[in-house]
């Protein structure tokens, strides 16, 4: 016999205490997260096709144009895909589980990868409304991570 | 130019162990390079084209060139992950095709289990500190798309379940295979889960091991008593994040197919027998839709309809009990496929999944994730008589 279900309490609050390991930041993101560490969340925009990317890069890969700039977002999207890890978190994450992995649809159309924090594992849904909330790290960075709208 | 009717597989060995603690990575891409060879009747003097992935230590085919002692004209590396070997042969072939080589060897092995080393994805990696950084692990990564799969076409657990079952009823057969216990869905979907929605026995199992081929040319074929199997078709895609609009639904074989059905000049009612990468339940699911063995959406009643259960199954699968009951050797299941796929149509798959009268099997290929980027790889493989 399988063992059985284990830690699928329904009514579990997920995410308030999740560490934040710091980021690998590059000549090429620094401008990203120094962004982060003031509460904003940017995505790169091409200065000739004027479409955004994420994640974030110093290249259009829409039409090939080499000059992008950071806009500001609004930090607000939905849920497009969600996951409880349970059980295998590596590195940093080791012993950090339950936490949810997904992936946001911001407002400007963008599915970036993200966690979603300060959840109540039964309001986790697809087309969950979220909005963007920045956890420190020891680094020069904030990590973008999402919490469902208040109201 | 195509490569149908230009190679042959004409050797294939797959490392019988699936924990291998006293060797080295090397090591056992040697003894499956020698095991492939002699399958065919040849020896290392005898291949002229080399052909290895991200799983060959060191500088990679030159170093286990060096380690091996080949003398050859053509090297390969490509790297796309656990579908690497699928495009090797495409490639081999093609080369063959070229008069660049004649009989190229094609290696893979590792140890997770015994010796597990770093992961593919390094720091370095453009997209480490936007995805690394959030915890991602392999199966949740995949629970990603079988979320969003079951969101957009209401597929369910169960029928995902049915998958590893299919699975664990071949794999009762193959004695080298680490699971063979025949499971239920109840199992299935009573086992721990991993990531959200999907179980331990949604997942693929961690093993040491490895495998190669030998494709050679007609002419070399010819000379030899094995039994060779023709390369008809090949095809191979990658499916990226799509600019930051990627679709979890769908894998690279909506592209990769085609191109190996063209090739091959056959239709999906000339398939006999397909080995479909599982390195978890959804991954069969989309690639089957992606192949068009049914429409979009549908792979999940597909499965449950018990079509990939051999001997009898619409499209049976997966005979040696893939990588969910078998080996996932290296945590890449390619090789694996390639050489379940040879053994159905050489006829020598065990008895009680021996597909009847094998003329023309499928063999596919997902490397990397279904969550962000992957490279997928379609063969298709004819009987020669």
């Amino acid at each position: 016999m399988s063992e059985t279900v284990d830690t699928h309490g329904a009514e579990a609050h997920i995410g308030s205490d999740l560490l934040a390991p710091t980021p690998p930041i590059s000549a090429e993101t620094r401008a990203f997260w120094e962004a982060t560490t003031r509460g904003e969340l940017q995505v790169t925009r091409c200065r000739t096709c004027e479409e955004y990317t994420w994640y974030p890069r110093g290249f259009c890969p829409h039409c090939g144009g080499l000059e992008v700039e950071w806009v500001r977002v609004s930090g607000k999207g939905e849920v497009y895909s969600w996951s409880v890890v349970r059980r295998g978190g590596l590195g940093d994450y080791r012993g950090a589980e339950p936490y949810v992995l997904a992936y946001v649809e911001l407002a400007e159309s963008v599915r970036m990868m993200t966690n979603i924090v300060d959840v109540d594992e039964s309001a986790l849904a697809i087309g969950l409304p979220v909005e963007v909330v920045f956890h420190s790290t020891e680094g020069e960075a904030a990590l973008p991570r999402f919490a469902p709208v208040q109201g | 130019m195509t490569i149908r009717g230009a190679a042959l597989i004409a050797g294939a060995f797959e490392h019988p162990l699936r924990k291998i603690p006293d060797k080295s990575v090397a090591q056992v891409h040697a003894e499956v390079a020698v095991g492939a060879l002699a399958d065919a009747g040849l020896t290392l003097s005898d291949v002229d084209g080399y052909f290895c992935a991200g799983d060959a230590p060191g500088f990679g085919a030159l170093s286990m060139a060096d380690y091996m002692g080949l003398h050859v004209s053509y090297l390969d590396s490509t790297e796309t992950g656990g579908s690497s070997y699928l495009a090797h042969v495409g490639h081999a072939a093609a080369a063959i095709a070229a008069g660049k080589c004649e009989v190229a060897l094609v290696t893979m092995a590792g140890l997770p289990v015994s010796a597990p080393g770093p992961g593919a994805v390094t720091p370095s990696a453009p997209e480490f500190a936007f995805e690394n950084v959030f915890g991602t692990t392999t199966p949740s990564m995949y629970a990603l798309a079988a979320r969003r799969h079951m969101h957009e076409f209401g597929t369910t657990s169960e029928q995902l379940a049915e998958v590893k079952v299919a699975a664990s009823l071949h794999a009762q057969h193959n004695q080298n295979a680490l699971l063979q216990k025949v499971v239920t869905v109840e199992d299935v979907i009573n086992s721990p889960l991993i990531a959200d929605p999907l179980h331990r026995l949604d997942c693929c199992v961690v093993t040491d091991g490895g495998g190669a081929v030998v494709v050679v040319s007609p002419a070399v074929a010819k000379r030899l008593d094995r039994h060779a199997v023709a390369v008809l078709g090949h095809g191979e895609a990658p499916k990226t994040a799509n600019r930051g609009r990627i679709d979890l639904t769908h894998t690279g074989a909506v592209w990769s197919g085609p191109l190996a059905f063209a090739e091959a000049g056959v239709t999906h009612a000339d398939i006999d027998y397909a080995s479909i990468y599982d390195s978890f339940t959804i991954t069969v699911v989309e690639t089957i839709e992606d192949l068009g063995f049914c429409p979009k959406g549908q792979g999940g009643a597909f499965v449950a309809s018990g079509a990939l259960r051999a001997p009898d199954g619409g499209l049976p699968f997966n005979t040696d009990g893939g990588g969910l009951c078998n080996n996932h050797p290296a945590n890449r299941g390619g090789m694996t496929k390639i050489l379940e796929a040879v053994r159905q149509l050489r006829g020598e798959a065990h008895p009680a999944v021996q597909v009847p009268d094998c003329e023309i099997a499928l063999a596919h290929g997902t490397g990397g994730s279904l969550g962000t980027r992957m490279g997928s790889a379609t063969l298709i493989l004819g009987r020669e008589t």
